[in-house]
């Protein structure tokens, strides 16, 4: 932004002077950004007594990661964020790639106002209700269980949305030829419409693995055992301050929760990036 | 397809994800704001209606002004800074910089780590004494602080983690609507001579106003539903000095068992919420794009 104000003299000059101070900016604010992460792992690597001392010929050791693993049951904790995650992200493809076909192509009474009903969820997500969530939760028996945890969000509003628009760009042509080679209308949808919304779903997926991997507050109402804690939860008990675990060990904790999301995202950098992209407009 | 097919196959489609939104979204919804106008039962005793009893009990409940106090804040103190850093990250990154895709990927990166892993991080930077923070002042002879512990800091400390978490999420927003515009217009901005400062705020921010809309939309659910931090930071002290009302509502709910008065305050933040909603169309309504 100052590239234009200084020495209108000189104009080529203070351009590449204002070049220079703009990328230093940017490197600046990214290096604050992955300073934590940074440290983090600097503390994980690191005996506990060089966790708050920058030396660079400190000792490397992954003794704090084995000792995070043994305190903790984060083999669980892996299998069940596994599980919860596969499990909501399995029912909503199938539940918005339904609802989605419905809005967009079929015309029924109350299209349009079980449409807005739909969106509500956009505004009132289940992080809100956990008083009244907990409660049918516990009359459907399904407190402390994986189920429990997954069901608020299997049918998802967001997903429909973002389905209905990409099958609302399938040319009503495609579906026609499908027709008269005499596709069911469920095989339309599996043979024309899916295939063509590949890469919505791919976004759609993505968003939805993180989200729900990272998710915590209703998981943290709705269970109370090893057996069905997802890895965000253990972890908040693990680090909590008055378990006494030194930092080193936590910090390798959370790099343990995170390594799996996180290398994924460092793999599949662009993927990740268009995806959210894709995701965000409407 | 015959008509009343399409309606049977419409609503056959429908009907799963209705069943569990219905379930999960509207029914709650409702049964929020029957449950507030009750006094919590035990297994002893039936719940109790009681008007609007829980509501006076809310407006005379000091914790509950300060948690929404703390909201306003939390919002005002994230919302705008973020959504500055966003944009000015998505210009950065948009154009001819070295190491690009590093850069990018180094904003984004808070985006997919969890409030909890990214908290429990942050926890050692806060941390009176030995916290990087009070090293790195150290270094300047200046006395350390107990950040999270005062409660003139606690909240901008939640803040500035709030903002570092959000900004790169924010940013693919503004990348994205950046790079749906025409590149025409930067060029016969240059050939008329506008300055880049001066084509930033005619051209370029005006057409992104669509964007910043549903960001701030965006940022503003968000001020209201993210409270995971509080589990670890401050768990909303030091007397209540953090705490938000989601977190209050938890607190409430399933520290003190009153499913009753959570719901009443359930029902403050419904409307909250209802008022974001309602901002948000009348804002569209306007069509902000072009002035």
């Amino acid at each position: 932004m100052t590239a234009t104000t200084i020495a209108p003299a000189a104009p080529e000059h203070a351009g590449r002077i204002g070049r220079v101070v703009e990328t230093g900016a940017a490197w600046l604010l990214a290096f604050l950004w992955v300073l934590p992460l940074l440290y983090a792992v600097w503390a994980a690597f690191h005996p506990p007594a060089y966790a708050t001392r920058l030396d660079l010929l400190a000792p490397l050791t992954l003794e704090n990661f084995a000792t995070a693993w043994s305190q903790a049951p984060f083999a669980r904790y892996f299998l069940n964020t596994f599980l919860l995650v596969t499990s909501i992200l399995g029912a909503q493809l199938v539940l918005c790639t339904l609802a989605a076909y419905a809005f967009a192509r079929f015309r029924f009474v109350g299209r349009d106002i079980a449409f807005a009903l739909v969106l509500v969820q956009l505004m009132i997500m289940p992080e809100v209700l956990i008083v009244e969530n907990y409660r049918t939760m516990s009359q459907l028996g399904l407190v402390d269980t994986i189920l429990g945890i997954g069901l608020p969000y299997m049918a998802s509003a967001f997903g429909i949305f973002l389905l209905r628009q990409a099958f609302k760009t399938v040319p009503t042509e495609l579906e026609e030829a499908a027709r008269v080679e005499g596709c069911s209308f469920l095989q339309v949808l599996l043979k024309v419409y899916v295939p063509l919304a590949k890469p919505t779903y791919l976004a759609y997926g993505l968003v939805s693995v993180s989200t729900h991997w990272n998710n915590f507050l209703w998981p943290l109402v709705v269970t109370n055992s090893v057996e069905t804690r997802p890895l965000t939860v253990g972890l908040a008990i693990f680090g909590a301050p008055e378990s006494g675990v030194n930092w080193s060990v936590i910090s390798a904790a959370t790099l343990l929760a995170v390594a799996p999301l996180l290398i994924a995202f460092l793999l599949f950098q662009r993927q990740f990036v268009q995806s959210f992209m894709r995701a965000g407009i409407k | 397809m015959p008509s009343y097919r399409m309606q049977i196959y419409g609503w056959l489609l429908l009907l799963p994800a209705a069943v569990l939104l219905i379930a999960f979204t509207h029914y709650p919804t409702v049964a929020t704001l029957v449950q507030s106008l009750f006094l919590s039962g035990s297994v002893t005793r039936p719940a109790v209606f009681v008007g609007v009893e829980n509501y006076q009990f809310m407006l005379e409940d000091d914790v509950f002004w300060q948690a929404v106090r703390n909201n306003i804040w939390f919002a005002l103190g994230t919302i705008p800074i973020s959504i500055a850093l966003a944009l000015q990250m998505a210009l950065w990154v948009n154009r001819r910089l070295p190491a690009r895709g590093l850069v990018r990927m180094a904003y984004f990166t808070p985006t997919i780590l969890p409030m909890i892993a990214v908290a429990n991080i942050w926890l050692f930077f806060y941390t009176p004494g030995i916290g990087l923070i009070d090293q790195f002042l150290g270094l300047f002879g200046l006395p350390g602080h107990n950040w999270l512990g005062d409660p003139d800091t606690v909240l901008a400390c939640l803040i500035v983690l709030t903002i570092w978490k959000e900004a790169g999420f924010f940013m693919i927003f503004y990348l994205a609507a950046l790079q749906s515009l025409p590149p025409e217009l930067e060029e016969a901005g240059k050939l008329e001579g506008a300055g880049r400062w001066y084509f930033f705020w005619r051209i370029t921010f005006p057409l992104l106003m669509p964007t910043t809309l549903f960001v701030v939309i965006n940022a503003l659910i968000n001020s209201f539903k993210l409270v995971d931090h509080l589990f670890i930071l401050t768990k909303g002290g030091p007397n209540n000095a953090s705490t938000l009302l989601l977190y209050y509502i938890y607190e409430v709910a399933f520290s003190f068992f009153d499913p009753s008065y959570a719901a009443t305050l359930t029902v403050a933040l419904l409307a909250f919420l209802a008022l974001v909603a309602i901002g948000q169309f009348v804002l569209l309504d306007k069509r902000i794009h072009y002035r």
